[in-house]
Protein backbone atom coordinates (compact mmCIF):
# COMPACT_ATOMS: atom_id res chain seq x y z
CA UNK A 1 0.00 0.00 0.00
CA UNK A 2 1.22 3.07 -0.71
CA UNK A 3 -0.15 6.57 1.37
CA UNK A 4 -0.40 9.45 -1.09
CA UNK A 5 -1.52 12.87 1.12
CA UNK A 6 -3.77 14.64 -0.46
CA UNK A 7 -1.55 18.13 -0.58
CA UNK A 8 0.23 16.55 -3.37
CA UNK A 9 -2.91 15.92 -5.11
CA UNK A 10 -4.33 19.47 -4.92
CA UNK A 11 -0.70 20.70 -6.07
CA UNK A 12 -0.84 18.58 -9.01
CA UNK A 13 -4.28 19.83 -10.01
CA UNK A 14 -3.57 23.46 -9.43
CA UNK A 15 -0.92 23.23 -11.81
CA UNK A 16 -2.44 21.01 -14.37
CA UNK A 17 -5.45 23.82 -14.79
CA UNK A 18 -2.59 26.57 -14.73
CA UNK A 19 -0.81 24.83 -18.22
CA UNK A 20 -4.33 23.52 -19.50
CA UNK A 21 -5.87 26.99 -19.53
CA UNK A 22 -2.65 28.56 -20.71
CA UNK A 23 -2.29 26.37 -23.64
CA UNK A 24 -3.25 24.50 -26.64
CA UNK A 25 -2.03 20.91 -26.65
CA UNK A 26 0.53 20.27 -29.05
CA UNK A 27 -1.23 17.41 -31.38
CA UNK A 28 -4.13 20.51 -31.64
CA UNK A 29 -1.85 23.33 -32.58
CA UNK A 30 -0.19 20.72 -35.15
CA UNK A 31 -3.93 19.81 -36.49
CA UNK A 32 -4.41 23.62 -36.99
CA UNK A 33 -1.17 24.22 -38.46
CA UNK A 34 -1.92 21.78 -41.20
CA UNK A 35 -5.50 22.87 -41.43
CA UNK A 36 -4.16 26.19 -41.96
CA UNK A 37 -1.91 25.05 -44.54
CA UNK A 38 -5.14 23.35 -46.26
CA UNK A 39 -6.62 26.55 -46.98
CA UNK A 40 -7.36 29.19 -49.82
CA UNK A 41 -4.91 32.08 -48.81
CA UNK A 42 -6.75 35.30 -48.07
CA UNK A 43 -10.09 32.96 -47.65
CA UNK A 44 -12.15 33.50 -44.43
CA UNK A 45 -11.59 30.27 -43.01
CA UNK A 46 -7.63 30.67 -43.49
CA UNK A 47 -8.07 34.44 -41.52
CA UNK A 48 -9.85 32.30 -38.79
CA UNK A 49 -7.26 29.64 -38.74
CA UNK A 50 -4.32 32.51 -38.82
CA UNK A 51 -6.15 34.73 -36.04
CA UNK A 52 -6.65 31.06 -33.85
CA UNK A 53 -2.81 30.40 -34.27
CA UNK A 54 -1.53 33.52 -33.58
CA UNK A 55 -4.10 33.63 -30.14
CA UNK A 56 -1.95 30.85 -28.87
CA UNK A 57 1.05 32.53 -29.77
CA UNK A 58 -0.01 35.64 -27.59
CA UNK A 59 -1.00 33.71 -24.97
CA UNK A 60 2.15 32.33 -24.31
CA UNK A 61 4.09 35.20 -24.41
CA UNK A 62 1.47 36.99 -22.25
CA UNK A 63 0.68 34.30 -19.86
CA UNK A 64 -3.64 34.77 -20.66
CA UNK A 65 -5.22 32.23 -21.39
CA UNK A 66 -5.90 30.81 -24.64
CA UNK A 67 -9.56 31.74 -24.54
CA UNK A 68 -12.09 33.34 -22.25
CA UNK A 69 -14.08 29.92 -21.38
CA UNK A 70 -11.48 28.36 -18.78
CA UNK A 71 -14.63 26.01 -18.69
CA UNK A 72 -16.40 23.69 -16.26
CA UNK A 73 -13.40 22.06 -14.46
CA UNK A 74 -13.75 17.87 -15.09
CA UNK A 75 -11.11 16.55 -13.02
CA UNK A 76 -10.53 12.13 -13.98
CA UNK A 77 -8.43 10.69 -11.35
CA UNK A 78 -7.86 7.44 -11.88
CA UNK A 79 -7.06 5.82 -8.50
CA UNK A 80 -4.83 2.70 -8.16
CA UNK A 81 -6.42 0.21 -5.76
CA UNK A 82 -3.29 -0.56 -4.15
CA UNK A 83 -2.98 4.00 -2.26
CA UNK A 84 -4.24 5.01 0.60
CA UNK A 85 -5.56 8.67 0.52
CA UNK A 86 -4.57 11.04 3.51
CA UNK A 87 -5.30 14.75 4.31
CA UNK A 88 -8.69 16.29 3.40
CA UNK A 89 -11.63 14.67 1.61
CA UNK A 90 -10.37 13.81 -2.06
CA UNK A 91 -13.39 16.26 -3.30
CA UNK A 92 -12.05 18.98 -1.43
CA UNK A 93 -8.44 18.93 -2.01
CA UNK A 94 -9.75 18.88 -5.99
CA UNK A 95 -12.32 22.04 -5.44
CA UNK A 96 -9.38 23.90 -3.45
CA UNK A 97 -7.07 23.40 -6.12
CA UNK A 98 -9.74 24.92 -8.35
CA UNK A 99 -10.77 27.56 -6.43
CA UNK A 100 -6.98 28.84 -6.04
CA UNK A 101 -5.89 28.62 -9.62
CA UNK A 102 -8.78 30.08 -11.38
CA UNK A 103 -8.14 33.04 -8.53
CA UNK A 104 -4.75 33.18 -8.88
CA UNK A 105 -4.18 33.25 -12.46
CA UNK A 106 -7.38 35.17 -13.78
CA UNK A 107 -9.11 32.63 -15.35
CA UNK A 108 -12.74 33.40 -15.71
CA UNK A 109 -15.35 31.58 -12.94
CA UNK A 110 -18.17 30.25 -15.24
CA UNK A 111 -20.48 27.95 -13.13
CA UNK A 112 -23.60 28.93 -11.88
CA UNK A 113 -27.13 27.92 -10.36
CA UNK A 114 -29.11 26.23 -12.65
CA UNK A 115 -32.06 28.21 -11.79
CA UNK A 116 -31.33 31.26 -10.45
CA UNK A 117 -27.97 31.50 -12.47
CA UNK A 118 -26.15 32.68 -9.25
CA UNK A 119 -22.42 32.09 -10.19
CA UNK A 120 -20.48 30.58 -7.42
CA UNK A 121 -18.03 33.12 -7.82
CA UNK A 122 -14.65 30.66 -7.97
CA UNK A 123 -15.21 28.06 -10.37
CA UNK A 124 -16.41 25.32 -8.22
CA UNK A 125 -17.69 22.33 -7.98
CA UNK A 126 -15.04 20.75 -10.31
CA UNK A 127 -16.95 17.81 -12.23
CA UNK A 128 -14.72 14.88 -10.60
CA UNK A 129 -14.81 11.20 -12.37
CA UNK A 130 -12.84 8.55 -9.88
CA UNK A 131 -12.18 5.30 -10.92
CA UNK A 132 -9.94 2.38 -9.00
CA UNK A 133 -7.72 1.18 -11.31
CA UNK A 134 -4.77 -1.46 -10.36
CA UNK A 135 -1.94 -0.22 -9.06
CA UNK A 136 -0.61 2.39 -6.66
CA UNK A 137 -0.70 5.51 -8.75
CA UNK A 138 -3.12 8.11 -9.36
CA UNK A 139 -3.27 9.74 -12.63
CA UNK A 140 -4.64 12.98 -12.57
CA UNK A 141 -6.38 14.35 -16.30
CA UNK A 142 -7.66 18.25 -16.16
CA UNK A 143 -9.82 19.06 -18.93
CA UNK A 144 -11.52 22.87 -18.79
CA UNK A 145 -14.33 22.34 -20.82
CA UNK A 146 -15.85 24.92 -22.56
CA UNK A 147 -19.85 25.39 -22.88
CA UNK A 148 -20.02 27.00 -26.47
CA UNK A 149 -19.27 23.29 -27.45
CA UNK A 150 -20.72 21.38 -24.49
CA UNK A 151 -24.19 22.91 -25.54
CA UNK A 152 -23.82 21.35 -28.95
CA UNK A 153 -23.55 17.88 -27.66
CA UNK A 154 -25.98 14.97 -28.39
CA UNK A 155 -26.90 11.70 -26.82
CA UNK A 156 -28.53 8.98 -28.99
CA UNK A 157 -30.46 5.45 -27.90
CA UNK A 158 -30.02 4.04 -31.43
CA UNK A 159 -31.96 0.44 -31.94
CA UNK A 160 -29.10 -2.30 -32.24
CA UNK A 161 -30.42 -2.46 -36.10
CA UNK A 162 -28.65 0.58 -36.48
CA UNK A 163 -25.32 -1.05 -36.65
CA UNK A 164 -22.36 1.16 -37.56
CA UNK A 165 -24.02 3.16 -40.27
CA UNK A 166 -26.39 4.26 -37.81
CA UNK A 167 -23.28 5.21 -35.61
CA UNK A 168 -21.63 7.02 -38.18
CA UNK A 169 -25.19 8.83 -38.79
CA UNK A 170 -25.47 10.16 -35.61
CA UNK A 171 -21.75 11.65 -35.20
CA UNK A 172 -21.86 13.48 -37.95
CA UNK A 173 -25.58 14.96 -37.57
CA UNK A 174 -24.50 16.19 -34.49
CA UNK A 175 -21.87 18.50 -36.14
CA UNK A 176 -23.75 19.22 -38.85
CA UNK A 177 -26.56 20.89 -36.61
CA UNK A 178 -23.89 22.34 -34.21
CA UNK A 179 -22.72 24.08 -37.48
CA UNK A 180 -20.74 27.40 -36.80
CA UNK A 181 -21.70 27.41 -32.85
CA UNK A 182 -19.02 25.49 -31.22
CA UNK A 183 -15.85 26.98 -32.73
CA UNK A 184 -15.30 24.74 -35.35
CA UNK A 185 -12.76 22.97 -36.29
CA UNK A 186 -14.14 20.67 -33.75
CA UNK A 187 -12.82 17.85 -31.57
CA UNK A 188 -15.30 15.16 -31.37
CA UNK A 189 -15.37 12.83 -28.70
CA UNK A 190 -17.61 9.69 -29.05
CA UNK A 191 -19.08 7.11 -26.51
CA UNK A 192 -20.16 3.62 -28.07
CA UNK A 193 -22.11 1.31 -25.99
CA UNK A 194 -22.50 1.60 -22.29
CA UNK A 195 -25.59 2.97 -20.79
CA UNK A 196 -27.54 6.56 -20.73
CA UNK A 197 -24.95 7.75 -18.22
CA UNK A 198 -21.88 5.80 -19.13
CA UNK A 199 -21.86 6.05 -22.49
CA UNK A 200 -21.54 10.15 -22.21
CA UNK A 201 -18.60 9.81 -19.99
CA UNK A 202 -17.06 7.53 -22.48
CA UNK A 203 -17.51 10.37 -25.30
CA UNK A 204 -15.93 12.94 -22.45
CA UNK A 205 -13.14 10.54 -22.06
CA UNK A 206 -12.45 10.07 -25.77
CA UNK A 207 -11.66 14.19 -25.51
CA UNK A 208 -8.84 12.97 -23.21
CA UNK A 209 -7.13 11.44 -26.05
CA UNK A 210 -4.57 13.14 -28.00
CA UNK A 211 -5.96 14.96 -31.22
CA UNK A 212 -5.02 12.39 -34.40
CA UNK A 213 -4.85 9.43 -31.83
CA UNK A 214 -6.61 5.90 -32.76
CA UNK A 215 -8.54 3.84 -30.84
CA UNK A 216 -6.27 0.23 -30.43
CA UNK A 217 -9.42 -1.39 -32.11
CA UNK A 218 -9.14 -1.24 -35.67
CA UNK A 219 -13.49 -1.84 -36.30
CA UNK A 220 -13.32 1.38 -33.90
CA UNK A 221 -10.85 3.55 -35.39
CA UNK A 222 -12.53 3.15 -38.69
CA UNK A 223 -15.43 4.47 -37.85
CA UNK A 224 -13.58 7.14 -36.23
CA UNK A 225 -11.51 7.65 -39.75
CA UNK A 226 -14.99 7.59 -41.66
CA UNK A 227 -16.90 10.20 -39.29
CA UNK A 228 -13.73 12.69 -40.51
CA UNK A 229 -13.76 11.85 -43.27
CA UNK A 230 -17.68 12.56 -43.92
CA UNK A 231 -17.05 15.52 -41.31
CA UNK A 232 -14.76 17.39 -43.45
CA UNK A 233 -16.84 16.35 -46.36
CA UNK A 234 -19.87 19.27 -44.80
CA UNK A 235 -17.69 22.47 -45.80
CA UNK A 236 -18.71 24.31 -42.29
CA UNK A 237 -14.97 25.09 -41.92
CA UNK A 238 -13.54 26.80 -39.55
CA UNK A 239 -15.82 29.36 -37.44
CA UNK A 240 -18.60 28.17 -39.69
CA UNK A 241 -16.99 30.49 -42.69
CA UNK A 242 -16.45 27.68 -45.03
CA UNK A 243 -13.15 25.22 -46.17
CA UNK A 244 -12.17 22.04 -45.62
CA UNK A 245 -11.33 21.48 -42.20
CA UNK A 246 -14.84 21.27 -39.91
CA UNK A 247 -12.87 19.01 -37.36
CA UNK A 248 -9.40 18.24 -36.49
CA UNK A 249 -10.17 14.75 -35.24
CA UNK A 250 -12.64 11.91 -33.96
CA UNK A 251 -12.07 9.90 -30.92
CA UNK A 252 -14.41 6.94 -30.33
CA UNK A 253 -14.22 4.83 -27.07
CA UNK A 254 -16.47 1.55 -26.94
CA UNK A 255 -17.95 -0.69 -24.40
CA UNK A 256 -20.19 -3.24 -23.86
CA UNK A 257 -23.60 -2.68 -24.05
CA UNK A 258 -27.22 -3.90 -23.30
CA UNK A 259 -28.89 -6.48 -26.21
CA UNK A 260 -31.82 -4.19 -26.80
CA UNK A 261 -29.37 -0.92 -27.10
CA UNK A 262 -26.82 1.08 -29.18
CA UNK A 263 -26.31 3.98 -27.26
CA UNK A 264 -23.88 6.81 -28.90
CA UNK A 265 -22.65 9.74 -27.43
CA UNK A 266 -21.54 12.91 -28.67
CA UNK A 267 -19.70 15.07 -26.53
CA UNK A 268 -17.97 18.15 -28.46
CA UNK A 269 -14.72 20.39 -28.21
CA UNK A 270 -13.96 23.37 -29.67
CA UNK A 271 -10.58 24.13 -31.64
CA UNK A 272 -8.97 25.32 -27.95
CA UNK A 273 -8.02 21.68 -26.91
CA UNK A 274 -6.63 22.08 -23.52
CA UNK A 275 -6.22 19.09 -21.28
CA UNK A 276 -3.25 18.50 -19.23
CA UNK A 277 -2.55 15.06 -17.29
CA UNK A 278 -0.15 13.83 -14.21
CA UNK A 279 0.58 10.79 -12.66
CA UNK A 280 1.33 10.88 -8.81
CA UNK B 1 -7.58 45.00 -43.95
CA UNK B 2 -9.99 47.97 -43.77
CA UNK B 3 -10.13 49.76 -40.47
CA UNK B 4 -13.71 50.52 -39.22
CA UNK B 5 -14.46 53.29 -36.51
CA UNK B 6 -16.77 52.92 -33.44
CA UNK B 7 -19.36 53.60 -32.60
CA UNK B 8 -20.75 52.67 -35.95
CA UNK B 9 -21.42 55.35 -39.05
CA UNK B 10 -24.70 54.51 -41.24
CA UNK B 11 -22.09 55.35 -44.13
CA UNK B 12 -19.64 52.53 -42.96
CA UNK B 13 -22.23 50.16 -42.16
CA UNK B 14 -23.66 50.73 -45.59
CA UNK B 15 -20.73 49.61 -47.37
CA UNK B 16 -19.81 46.72 -45.46
CA UNK B 17 -20.27 43.67 -47.43
CA UNK B 18 -20.82 39.76 -46.01
CA UNK B 19 -17.01 38.01 -46.11
CA UNK B 20 -14.88 41.13 -45.41
CA UNK B 21 -12.30 41.14 -43.00
CA UNK B 22 -12.20 44.53 -40.56
CA UNK B 23 -10.48 45.63 -38.01
CA UNK B 24 -12.42 47.42 -34.95
CA UNK B 25 -11.17 50.57 -33.01
CA UNK B 26 -13.67 52.26 -30.93
CA UNK B 27 -16.17 52.25 -27.88
CA UNK B 28 -18.04 48.81 -27.41
CA UNK B 29 -20.94 47.43 -24.67
CA UNK B 30 -19.83 43.64 -23.56
CA UNK B 31 -23.51 41.72 -22.76
CA UNK B 32 -24.49 37.97 -22.87
CA UNK B 33 -26.47 35.72 -21.67
CA UNK B 34 -27.81 36.75 -18.49
CA UNK B 35 -27.39 40.99 -18.71
CA UNK B 36 -29.82 40.49 -22.34
CA UNK B 37 -32.28 38.70 -19.79
CA UNK B 38 -32.09 41.43 -17.61
CA UNK B 39 -32.08 44.03 -20.12
CA UNK B 40 -35.70 42.34 -21.31
CA UNK B 41 -37.23 41.99 -18.25
CA UNK B 42 -36.46 45.90 -17.37
CA UNK B 43 -37.82 47.03 -20.57
CA UNK B 44 -41.25 44.68 -19.91
CA UNK B 45 -41.82 46.35 -16.91
CA UNK B 46 -41.00 49.48 -18.63
CA UNK B 47 -37.99 50.50 -16.45
CA UNK B 48 -35.19 52.81 -17.71
CA UNK B 49 -31.95 50.92 -18.90
CA UNK B 50 -28.99 52.02 -16.92
CA UNK B 51 -27.27 52.94 -20.44
CA UNK B 52 -28.02 53.67 -23.87
CA UNK B 53 -28.60 51.71 -27.11
CA UNK B 54 -28.60 53.81 -29.58
CA UNK B 55 -26.39 53.58 -32.40
CA UNK B 56 -24.15 51.12 -30.26
CA UNK B 57 -22.20 47.81 -30.70
CA UNK B 58 -22.24 44.93 -28.37
CA UNK B 59 -19.44 42.68 -27.98
CA UNK B 60 -21.31 39.15 -26.90
CA UNK B 61 -18.62 38.29 -24.46
CA UNK B 62 -17.65 37.41 -20.81
CA UNK B 63 -13.82 38.21 -20.29
CA UNK B 64 -11.91 36.61 -17.85
CA UNK B 65 -10.45 38.94 -14.84
CA UNK B 66 -7.90 41.24 -15.51
CA UNK B 67 -4.46 40.91 -14.73
CA UNK B 68 -2.32 43.67 -12.75
CA UNK B 69 -1.16 45.99 -15.38
CA UNK B 70 -4.00 44.81 -18.49
CA UNK B 71 -7.16 46.62 -19.27
CA UNK B 72 -8.90 43.24 -19.79
CA UNK B 73 -8.20 39.53 -19.33
CA UNK B 74 -8.77 36.94 -21.90
CA UNK B 75 -12.40 38.09 -24.24
CA UNK B 76 -12.89 36.05 -27.09
CA UNK B 77 -16.79 35.99 -28.46
CA UNK B 78 -19.17 33.40 -27.12
CA UNK B 79 -22.06 31.87 -29.54
CA UNK B 80 -23.96 34.74 -30.56
CA UNK B 81 -27.02 32.33 -31.37
CA UNK B 82 -28.12 32.45 -27.78
CA UNK B 83 -28.61 36.00 -27.82
CA UNK B 84 -30.68 35.83 -30.84
CA UNK B 85 -34.30 35.69 -28.96
CA UNK B 86 -33.59 38.95 -27.43
CA UNK B 87 -31.17 40.62 -30.36
CA UNK B 88 -34.45 41.90 -32.49
CA UNK B 89 -35.87 43.88 -29.85
CA UNK B 90 -32.47 45.45 -29.12
CA UNK B 91 -31.86 46.48 -32.55
CA UNK B 92 -35.23 47.83 -32.55
CA UNK B 93 -34.03 50.37 -30.47
CA UNK B 94 -31.12 51.45 -32.13
CA UNK B 95 -28.58 49.14 -31.57
CA UNK B 96 -26.13 49.33 -35.04
CA UNK B 97 -23.62 46.43 -34.33
CA UNK B 98 -23.08 42.76 -32.52
CA UNK B 99 -20.15 40.91 -32.37
CA UNK B 100 -20.22 37.62 -31.50
CA UNK B 101 -19.62 34.09 -33.49
CA UNK B 102 -21.62 31.69 -35.28
CA UNK B 103 -25.09 32.01 -37.26
CA UNK B 104 -27.97 33.59 -36.07
CA UNK B 105 -31.67 32.62 -36.62
CA UNK B 106 -33.66 34.21 -39.67
CA UNK B 107 -35.23 36.91 -37.24
CA UNK B 108 -31.97 38.33 -36.67
CA UNK B 109 -31.04 38.27 -39.91
CA UNK B 110 -34.52 39.69 -41.03
CA UNK B 111 -34.15 42.47 -38.17
CA UNK B 112 -30.68 43.39 -39.43
CA UNK B 113 -31.83 44.28 -42.58
CA UNK B 114 -34.94 46.42 -41.62
CA UNK B 115 -32.73 48.18 -38.89
CA UNK B 116 -29.74 48.35 -41.72
CA UNK B 117 -27.64 47.05 -38.60
CA UNK B 118 -24.34 44.85 -39.07
CA UNK B 119 -23.45 41.46 -37.66
CA UNK B 120 -19.70 40.98 -37.34
CA UNK B 121 -18.18 37.67 -36.37
CA UNK B 122 -15.31 37.70 -34.29
CA UNK B 123 -12.99 34.05 -33.94
CA UNK B 124 -14.30 32.13 -31.67
CA UNK B 125 -11.27 30.56 -29.20
CA UNK B 126 -9.16 33.93 -29.54
CA UNK B 127 -9.26 34.89 -26.21
CA UNK B 128 -6.06 36.76 -25.66
CA UNK B 129 -5.56 38.38 -28.81
CA UNK B 130 -9.20 39.82 -28.49
CA UNK B 131 -8.32 40.42 -24.45
CA UNK B 132 -4.55 42.05 -25.42
CA UNK B 133 -7.04 44.62 -27.78
CA UNK B 134 -9.01 46.31 -24.96
CA UNK B 135 -7.20 49.41 -23.89
CA UNK B 136 -9.84 50.38 -21.58
CA UNK B 137 -12.68 48.67 -19.48
CA UNK B 138 -15.27 50.22 -17.32
CA UNK B 139 -18.26 48.86 -15.57
CA UNK B 140 -21.73 50.07 -16.87
CA UNK B 141 -24.06 48.15 -15.26
CA UNK B 142 -24.94 44.83 -13.34
CA UNK B 143 -22.07 44.50 -11.40
CA UNK B 144 -23.64 41.32 -9.55
CA UNK B 145 -23.24 39.74 -13.18
CA UNK B 146 -19.33 39.14 -13.01
CA UNK B 147 -17.74 38.33 -16.17
CA UNK B 148 -21.59 38.46 -17.24
CA UNK B 149 -22.34 42.27 -16.32
CA UNK B 150 -21.78 45.04 -19.06
CA UNK B 151 -18.89 46.83 -19.68
CA UNK B 152 -17.75 49.48 -22.24
CA UNK B 153 -14.50 49.02 -24.23
CA UNK B 154 -12.06 50.75 -25.72
CA UNK B 155 -10.86 48.24 -28.60
CA UNK B 156 -8.24 48.47 -30.88
CA UNK B 157 -7.97 46.53 -33.86
CA UNK B 158 -10.31 44.04 -33.34
CA UNK B 159 -10.29 41.74 -36.29
CA UNK B 160 -13.46 40.49 -37.51
CA UNK B 161 -15.34 39.29 -40.63
CA UNK B 162 -18.40 41.16 -41.43
CA UNK B 163 -21.08 37.76 -40.83
CA UNK B 164 -24.31 39.58 -41.88
CA UNK B 165 -24.13 43.10 -43.92
CA UNK B 166 -27.49 45.23 -43.71
CA UNK B 167 -28.54 44.44 -47.41
CA UNK B 168 -29.46 40.62 -45.80
CA UNK B 169 -25.59 39.18 -47.23
CA UNK B 170 -24.93 36.17 -45.38
CA UNK B 171 -21.08 34.63 -44.56
CA UNK B 172 -22.72 31.46 -42.86
CA UNK B 173 -25.04 30.88 -46.17
CA UNK B 174 -23.39 29.26 -48.90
Amino acid sequence: MRIIHTDEIERAVYELVRRACLHLTPACTAALEKAKGGEEQGSAAAFALDTVLRNADTAALENMPVCQDTGYAVVLAEIGQDTHIEGKFLGDAVNDAVRRAYEDFCFRKSICDPLTRVNTADNTPAALHTEIVPGDRIKLTFLPKGFGSENMSRLYMLTPAKGVSGIIESVVETVRLAGSKPCPPVYVGVGIGGTFDTCAFLAKKALTRDVGSHNPREDVAAIERECLAKINALGIGAQGFGGKTTAVGVSCEIAPTHIAGLPVAVNIQCHCVRCEKAEI
Amino acid sequence: MKKIPLPLKQEDIEELAAGESVLLSGTILTGRDCAHRRICEMLDKGEALPFSLQGETIYYAGPCPAPEGKACGSCGPTTSARMDSFAPRLLDLGLKGMIGKGERSEEVCASIAKNRAVYFAAVGGAGALYGNAVKKSELVAFPDLLSEAVYRFEIEDFPCIVAIDCRGGNIYKR
